[in-house]
């Protein structure tokens, strides 16, 4: 009885912790909304200087990598796919690729994966260690909503950054792109990129835009709910932050999939 | 006992023909965590003016009752009622109004890391005030030369010492000058030089600033010395409140035990033990 009662009870405890952590998060974004929009009613108003401030964090401060990266990304795929179309002989196609896999797929992926390596892991270490050294209790005593003071702000500058750093990310990667396959094409980089341009459509771009709005709510909420719920000192803020981004990162991915096979449908 | 009232919004605190009416009144108090009872239906009171000492040793329930009093856990069962106000039935706007009156001290100081010492001490008038920068700048500076921390405004709290960090602690507990003061743990960690002064401080802000102080404690020689009464836990039980006279006079065994530092015997039933772990891991 034991050897089949064990294995049950405890994969109906994850279930219930499962279930838990989405309602507790949902409720943190709830929580986080309410603040953001009418938190000046009842004496808690979000501070325009916190949220300026998680938007250098999370935005500003994260432009270098992410030129970095997208570019690499950019060279990757123009490497790539001048490789597999050539089989084809369909080299001129690449322009096309790049435009639709980066605008709709990789400039969201990788931006956000690289967020929440950064700003996500960020977001739990910090807040795990407020929690292990009572400063969120202190908060919470001093009439300070620890939710509007800790998640509002990281939540609307995520929203608003995730996005404009996709935008961004696309734009290098394709330029990445341009700085690589034009020569193999024949073509000036000017005229690649504008062959970009007329190819594109605003739907291409608004796919890139529309994951990263959720993807900015995953990576936040995870941060923020792993924080909150830090408990064993040091080692507790280790498992949290890696707990944090191992987490951002599989639910970005499955909720990429997701979005990918409803909207290209 | 010192029995000086203040006015108080809400009552609390007005002398009435009974006497004065307390600030803090907790009534047949309730906490578990888990399967685990840690407050065994506990009634206390705390009356204006005066600096209450919640003692007892380690596991006695104290810290779980400063959490219950500071509104951070809600009772399972019995009222906390604090200035007047149910904190099990409060609204948010009332806990709102509630925690501009009160100001805490904790254990290890919980400065906010990312924020300087000035802003540590400004942020409740920041928060909750619309007072203009100079102004905030200068009451955080006042507060901060009460606990003589004068001119140490623009340091980190990293770039502090554990008594300067409780005494920025103190400075920021006390910016918004709240009726009702908690102080959990004030000697913790501390030498005797340094807990000695942070002892003489308490007093002061009492004596300046008419503050209820509520500490919580288990350093016997702090306690005796600030204390106006004494509230001594074991177990989740209050075994009594009295004068530190009463207290040290007490023929209550696990108080005289605690007050001589006597060692419990500790008879562990490893079933009994085995059997609770159990379920409160199923729990």
């Amino acid at each position: 009885m034991n050897a089949l009662s064990r294995p049950l009870a405890s994969l109906g405890r994850a279930a219930v912790q499962s279930v838990a952590g989405i309602g507790y998060a949902g409720m943190l974004l709830l929580e986080s909304l309410y603040f953001a929009a009418l938190g000046w009613r009842v004496g808690q108003p979000l501070r325009l200087r916190q949220v300026l401030e998680q938007m250098r964090q999370i935005g500003v401060d994260a432009l270098p990598i992410v030129t970095l990266l997208a570019l690499t990304i950019g060279v990757m795929l123009g490497i790539q796919f001048i490789a597999a179309l050539r089989e084809f002989g369909a080299q001129s196609q690449v322009v096309v690729a790049v435009a639709k896999s980066v605008t709709r797929e990789f400039g969201a992926l990788i931006t956000a994966i690289l967020v929440a390596g950064r700003s996500g892991s960020a977001l739990a270490a910090r807040i795990g260690s407020m929690s292990v050294s009572q400063e969120v209790d202190a908060l919470a005593t001093m009439g300070i909503e620890p939710v509007r003071y800790l998640a509002a702000p990281a939540l609307i500058a995520m929203l608003v950054m995730l996005p404009v750093l996709t935008v961004f990310a696309d734009t290098v990667a394709i330029l990445g792109a341009a700085l690589y396959a034009s020569p193999a094409l024949n073509v000036t980089p000017a005229a690649y990129l504008l062959q970009t341009l007329s190819l594109l459509v605003p739907g291409d771009l608004w796919q890139g835009i529309a994951k990263a709005f959720v993807f900015a709510v995953l990576i936040t909420l995870i941060g923020v709910s792993t924080g909150f719920s830090v408990s064993g000192g040091a080692e507790g803020v280790g498992r949290a932050t890696t707990r944090a981004v191992v987490l951002s990162i599989c639910y970005i991915i499955v909720a990429d999939m997701v979005f990918s096979f409803f909207l290209n449908r | 006992m010192n029995t000086r009232v203040q006015q108080d919004a809400t009552g609390a605190g007005q002398p009435s023909a009974l006497g004065p009416q307390p600030l803090i009144e907790v009534e047949k108090l309730e906490a578990w965590y888990g399967r685990r009872r840690i407050l065994n239906g506990i009634d206390f009171r705390v009356d204006a003016g005066e600096i209450r000492v919640i003692m007892g040793g380690s596991g006695s329930g104290k810290s779980t009752l400063l959490r219950h009093l500071l509104g951070l856990q809600k009772p399972r069962s019995g009222t906390v009622r604090l200035l007047g106000v149910d904190l099990g039935r409060a609204s948010e706007r009332e806990m709102l109004a509630l925690r501009r009156q009160i100001g805490v001290s904790f254990q290890g100081g919980a400065l906010l890391t990312s924020l300087s010492v000035g802003d540590n001490v400004a942020l409740p008038l920041r928060e909750h005030t619309d007072l203009d920068e100079n102004t905030i700048r200068i009451m955080s500076r006042l507060k901060l030369e009460v606990v003589n921390l004068g001119g140490f405004q623009d340091l980190m709290p990293s770039q502090l010492s554990g008594g300067m960090i409780k005494r920025a602690a103190l400075a920021r507990a006390i910016v918004m000058d709240p009726k009702l003061l908690f102080f959990d743990e004030p000697s913790a960690g501390l030498d005797p030089v340094v807990s000695a002064e942070l002892d003489e401080l308490i007093l002061r802000l009492r004596d300046a600033l008419r503050m209820t102080i509520v500490v919580v404690t288990h350093e016997l020689e702090s306690a005796f010395k600030i204390a106006d009464t004494i509230t001594v836990l074991d177990q989740g039980d209050i075994l009594m409140t009295g004068t530190v006279d009463a207290v040290r006079r007490a023929d209550h065994e696990r108080i005289q035990d605690l007050l001589n530092r006597r060692p419990r015997e500790i008879a562990v039933d490893a079933d009994a033990y085995l059997r609770r772990l159990t379920e409160e891991q199923a729990a």
